[in-house]
């Protein structure tokens, strides 16, 4: 299972990549591989100010609907637009293209509770 | 029902192809293997296998079986040659639909019965209710594995495994001893639920991985349950369950070509039909396909007109892997059943505009 080393991650199976005070946020490899065949994506409005937890976008596949959470507070500035045509980059490209939004931290320092690469892994056995 | 979550004999094979295990009805089955999408396209064009182990085998025993069922059932048995098989109705006394099953007449007074996995001890119970003297009514279902072959290189398949062995025409059943075992009794009904060529294969419960092995051995992709409902849909075949239901009659859901009305003597729940009928159908199963873009129907969603009141609720819905669009299917008021009617689906709060379109949504080109 691929798991890049440069990220940090959640128990519901999302990445987070800190650059400055934006984080961008998609779903694992193990967690697309779980979902498969994603089909439609619903992107969170930019601008909206969210508490760490809250359900903010939600990913398909043919046969279920799953929550996308944000993973620390913060106040989203970008959704990935590129998945509205083509929702299937994040199970080619889900580190990459793949990517679901990107959000500014209320606090950067509160990346740091979040697993990084070796705690994720040993999550997934 | 038992609140105990059973297996299919081919429990462990699935386990070993890779299926990803889902509790339905009452049995935990392989809902996909790799992907819906890749599975759902390798029966619209090579061939695909499911396990229906869990659905029901009833044998009907007995001189004037023929006629006593067809005072039981809606549809009229007395059109069954021998060898051949029909979609019919069990219904209660309303006109609602109990169970939606495929009687396939074996030979003079034995008629085979398939039935839903969920509804094999209620429709068991009601048959046995009614059962007239000198019949014999048998639940087999545990004794029997079952597989769907389908798909347009399905009867390829067959041949391979059975070179000797005649494939039935459309609805048609034969039942016959394996070489390979002893005594093994095989039966193959060339019918199916995903609108493409196939057969339903029957084998004795502890040979049934075997011969599902043997099936993809020679061509056959797994397919899992996700696959099986969205080819399904695509046909408009309806899911007991979702889209009939004891409080609809087949008639709302579209369905009276399989209700035979003229039928002397009538039958349960016929003259509840014949009823809404003269007095005209209120809503009718109708078929939604989104207009533009959107997030997949699923079932239970609400269906609003274009002035905001809510109407009804989507009974299925599926982001068809062959079209790519939403497609679904709601109860709606005859006053919205007219082709190209739009309505509105309501998901999470957004609404995406459908129009009635004609079933079904999906044909063979």
């Amino acid at each position: 299972m691929n798991v890049p080393a440069n990220l940090r991650y959640t128990s519901d199976h999302e990445w987070v990549l800190l650059e400055g005070d934006v984080a961008t946020v998609g779903i694992t490899d193990h967690a697309q591989e779980e979902l498969t065949d994603v089909v439609f994506v619903e992107l969170p409005d930019e601008g909206r100010i969210c508490d760490a937890g809250d359900p903010i976008a939600v990913v398909e596949s043919v046969k279920a609907a799953s929550d996308i959470y944000i993973p620390l507070s913060g106040e989203i500035v970008a959704g990935n637009i590129d998945l509205e045509a083509d929702p299937a980059m994040i199970n080619t490209d889900p580190y990459g293209a793949g990517w679901i939004f990107k959000f500014r931290l209320s606090d950067t320092s509160a990346v740091e509770g979040l697993m990084d690469a070796d705690a994720y892994s040993a999550l997934l056995g | 029902m038992s609140d105990i979550i059973q297996e299919t004999p081919l429990a462990s094979l699935h386990i070993e192809l890779g299926g990803k295990m889902v509790a339905f009805a009452g049995w935990n089955m392989p809902v996909q293997y790799t992907s819906i999408i890749d599975e759902h396209t390798a029966v619209r064009e090579d061939v695909g296998i499911f396990d229906i182990s869990h659905m029901g085998q009833f044998f009907l025993e007995g001189q004037g079986a023929e006629a006593w069922l067809n005072e039981i059932l809606a549809n009229d048995v007395n059109k069954l040659g021998i060898g051949e098989g029909q979609y019919t109705f069990m219904l209660n006394e309303e006109g609602g639909v109990i169970d939606d099953l495929i009687i396939y007449r074996q030979a003079e007074g034995r008629i085979f019965l398939v039935v839903n996995a969920s509804m094999i001890d209620v429709d068991y119970a009601w048959l046995n209710q009614h059962l007239a003297e000198g019949l014999n009514l048998t639940n087999e279902s545990i004794a029997w594995a079952g597989m769907a072959v389908q798909g347009p290189n399905s009867s390829a398949a067959f041949a391979k495994l059975f070179p000797d062995q005649e494939l039935p025409t459309r609805n048609g059943m034969a039942m016959w001893l394996s070489e390979r075992g002893e005594g093994e009794k095989l039966c193959v009904c060339r019918t199916g639920y995903t609108g493409e060529d196939g057969f339903e294969f029957f084998s004795s419960a502890e040979n049934g991985s075997a011969w599902f092995q043997r099936f993809i051995d020679n061509g056959a992709k797994p397919c899992g349950l996700g696959a099986r409902d969205s080819l399904r849909l695509e046909v408009c075949y309806p899911l007991n369950g979702s889209d009939l239901s004891p409080t609809r009659t087949p008639l709302q859901a579209g369905l009276g070509f399989f209700c035979a009305l003229d039928k002397e003597g009538g039958f349960i729940g016929s003259d509840a039909l014949i009823k809404q009928k003269e007095e005209g159908l209120k809503e009718r199963l109708i078929a939604l396909k989104y207009t533009g873009r959107g997030a997949p129907p699923r079932a239970h969603y609400e269906v609003f007109t274009k002035e905001g009141e809510r109407v009804s609720e989507l009974t299925s819905g599926i982001l068809s892997p062959s079209m790519r669009e939403g497609i679904a299917l709601a109860y709606l008021p005859v006053t919205l059943a007219k082709l190209g009617t739009l309505v509105d689906i309501d998901v999470r709060g957004r609404r995406f505009e459908a129009e009635v379109v004609k079933k079904p949504f999906y044909k063979k080109a």
